[in-house]
């Protein structure tokens, strides 16, 4: 008994074994469960059958579903690109030698700490259509002569969605990207500048190539986020106004669990897969390590 | 020589700018950042004491209020499930960090030092693990969650918190424990510890920094955690509080805008709070899990 202990094959299991049942039981058996649903027409209360296709034959010509997959898209693209910009800009701002820097860097972060369902609830009252605060200052500047209808028009809805999402996604990619920055030595700038860089090509071919690895995880962590996002639209229109901001995700928790056609949401749910594992293979090619950041050479 | 160095350094080129350059460049962005940033919470906390005539018009001045009231936050902890879903908050998110705590610590000493057969495979699973999005696993895990008549019950969430609690600690504590020196581990191999023993009495003294990192972080995401209990709970007295606000306070065509502010406000602070006190832990937490 003592012997086997002692074993380091037989301990690392036994030390796995905890982790390993709780993740095999409630994520890789789920995650298979989920695909096979998707080939069911089972719903809530009633037991399935296998119906091949089926679903996604249908989903494939379904006018909501295809909604949703273009503003999945639409809302992963757009709202990454900006939370990618607006928190390359705060890191590099922040990175600056500044007083307070710690407590700035503390109180940068409070957006993405705080529970999403719950700013999301001052975001509906910062868009409500009669007593926005935003439109009340608008008009006062004499910029608009209504009220705005932020999530009542169909592409106001999104847009105002998509400026929640990157809200709450822009601080969490600025600390990450300063964390990258604060490990550039500042001798490099200095060199660059001695050979006549310009502050903008000091940027350019010092600051985004060595930043480039920190940028792939960030960015592929940031989309895979972005692209499975329930959390915000529900809490902010449901989906509406007439399906306009429904995501995959919102629209199969709407067929699955409002609905009770639970296949039809799972496979919906299983549609996303593909689309992530593009998004992190695109990542990960597109933007890895390159041998010359790490003192190799490029072949 | 080396330390004054090391302190003109720090200080990068920014003497090369002047003043007003500076001003435009760095002060005037970095301000409207801070000011978008935090606005949505200085709206939470003014719409939480505004009464509802200064609510509900359109003149005066939105951005301050006259008669400040509590009726709002009264009427929410006396008239409403609030505390109750404050309490299933804080007693899922408690149980289910030193739950995923426990088991990572395990894991992760196993992947990182124990060195099994297959261990990296074991970690880049792991890794894998965390990239699963809760979107995909929620319709399953109902299915499952009903089999089990766990429907409706705390232990539903406690036990599928975990999914992506593990994986995110486990990441971070293998880090850790990797810039734990071996040396440390063989001595007491040869003083005759076990390898329980070197667990508990020396990796993890040493690696508390991260235990508080992983312990915060996992905190942070369980309060956070919406659709799992969205989708699992369906009685008033299990809910969570951002599932609480969002599905009981708001019913009907009247919204309490007053009661709901004050709803994501109390439901907000704790976290803020106890990330204020945590901050560098945090983000080490957070950037760790990014660089590696």
């Amino acid at each position: 008994m003592h012997r086997l202990l002692d074993n380091r094959n037989v301990l690392g299991v036994l030390f796995l074994l905890p982790a390993g049942l709780l993740l095999v039981l409630f994520l890789t058996y789920p995650l298979g469960l989920g695909t096979w649903l998707g080939f069911t027409d089972v719903k809530i209360g009633r037991a399935g059958e296998f119906v091949g296709f089926e679903n996604f034959r249908y989903l494939a010509g379904d006018a909501v579903a295809q909604l949703s997959l273009f503003n999945t898209f639409f809302y992963t693209v757009v709202a990454s690109v900006h939370k990618f910009a607006l928190g390359l800009w705060l890191a590099v701002l922040l990175n600056e030698h500044l007083p307070f820097k710690a407590f700035l860097r503390a109180i940068v972060l409070l957006p993405f700490i705080v529970p999403t369902a719950l700013s999301a609830i001052a975001f509906w009252w910062i868009y409500d259509a009669q007593f926005s605060v935003i439109s009340w200052t608008l008009q006062r500047m004499g910029l608009i002569d209504t009220y705005i209808d932020f999530l009542g028009d169909p592409w106001m809805a999104r847009f105002s969605t998509i400026a929640a999402n990157v809200w709450r996604g822009v601080p969490f990619i600025a600390i990450c990207l300063l964390a990258g920055l604060q490990t550039i030595s500042p001798s490099l700038y200095e060199a660059a500048a001695l050979d006549g860089a310009s502050g903008w090509q000091r940027f350019r071919h010092v600051t985004l190539p060595l930043l480039t690895p920190i940028i792939a995880v960030v960015m592929t962590f940031s989309v895979l986020f972005t692209f499975t996002d329930f959390q915000l639209i529900w809490a902010l229109t449901r989906g509406g106004p007439v399906n306009a901001t429904h995501l995959m995700a919102t629209l199969s928790f709407q067929r699955a669990i409002s609905g009770g056609a639970l296949g039809e949401g799972a496979a919906l749910a299983t549609a996303m897969v593909p689309f992530l594992m593009a998004a992190i293979l695109f990542s990960y090619f597109g933007l890895q390590r390159r041998a010359w950041q790490q003192g190799g050479s490029d072949r | 020589m080396a330390i004054k160095e090391a302190t003109v350094d720090t200080a990068g080129m920014g003497y090369l700018e002047s003043l007003p350059r500076r001003l435009v460049t760095v002060w005037l962005p970095l301000s409207v950042f801070l000011f978008v940033l935090l606005f949505p919470f200085y709206w939470m906390v003014i719409t939480a004491i505004k009464p509802n005539e200064e609510l509900l018009s359109r003149e005066g001045n939105p951005f301050w209020v006259i008669n400040p009231t509590l009726a709002h936050i009264r009427k929410l902890l006396f008239d409403t499930a609030y505390p109750e879903w404050l309490w299933n908050t804080i007693l899922v998110s408690v149980t289910a960090t030193v739950l995923s705590l426990v088991c990572s610590v395990l894991a992760a000493y196993s992947i990182e030092r124990l060195r099994f057969r297959g261990s990296r495979y074991v970690g880049m699973a792991i890794f894998l693990a965390y990239l699963v999005p809760p979107s995909i696993l929620f319709i399953p895990l109902a299915t499952m969650v009903f089999q089990f008549g766990l429907f409706d019950t705390r232990l539903a969430l406690i036990l599928t918190y975990p999914t992506f609690l593990i994986p995110f600690c486990t990441w971070l504590l293998m880090g850790y424990f990797k810039s734990i020196p071996y040396e440390l581990e063989e001595c007491a191999l040869i003083d005759g510890a076990t390898r329980w023993q070197i667990l508990t009495r020396i990796i993890l003294p040493l690696a508390v920094p991260g235990l508080i990192s992983a312990g915060i972080f996992a905190f942070t995401l369980s309060w956070n955690e919406f659709i799992y209990a969205l989708t699992f709970i369906s009685s008033s007295e299990v809910k969570t509080v951002p599932v609480g606000v969002i599905t009981e306070l708001v019913e009907g065509d009247v919204y309490h805008w007053g009661s709901l502010m004050a709803g994501a406000l109390l439901g907000s602070l704790p976290v803020a709070v106890l990330y204020s006190f945590f901050v560098e832990y945090y983000v080490s937490g957070l950037t760790g899990a990014v660089k590696e």
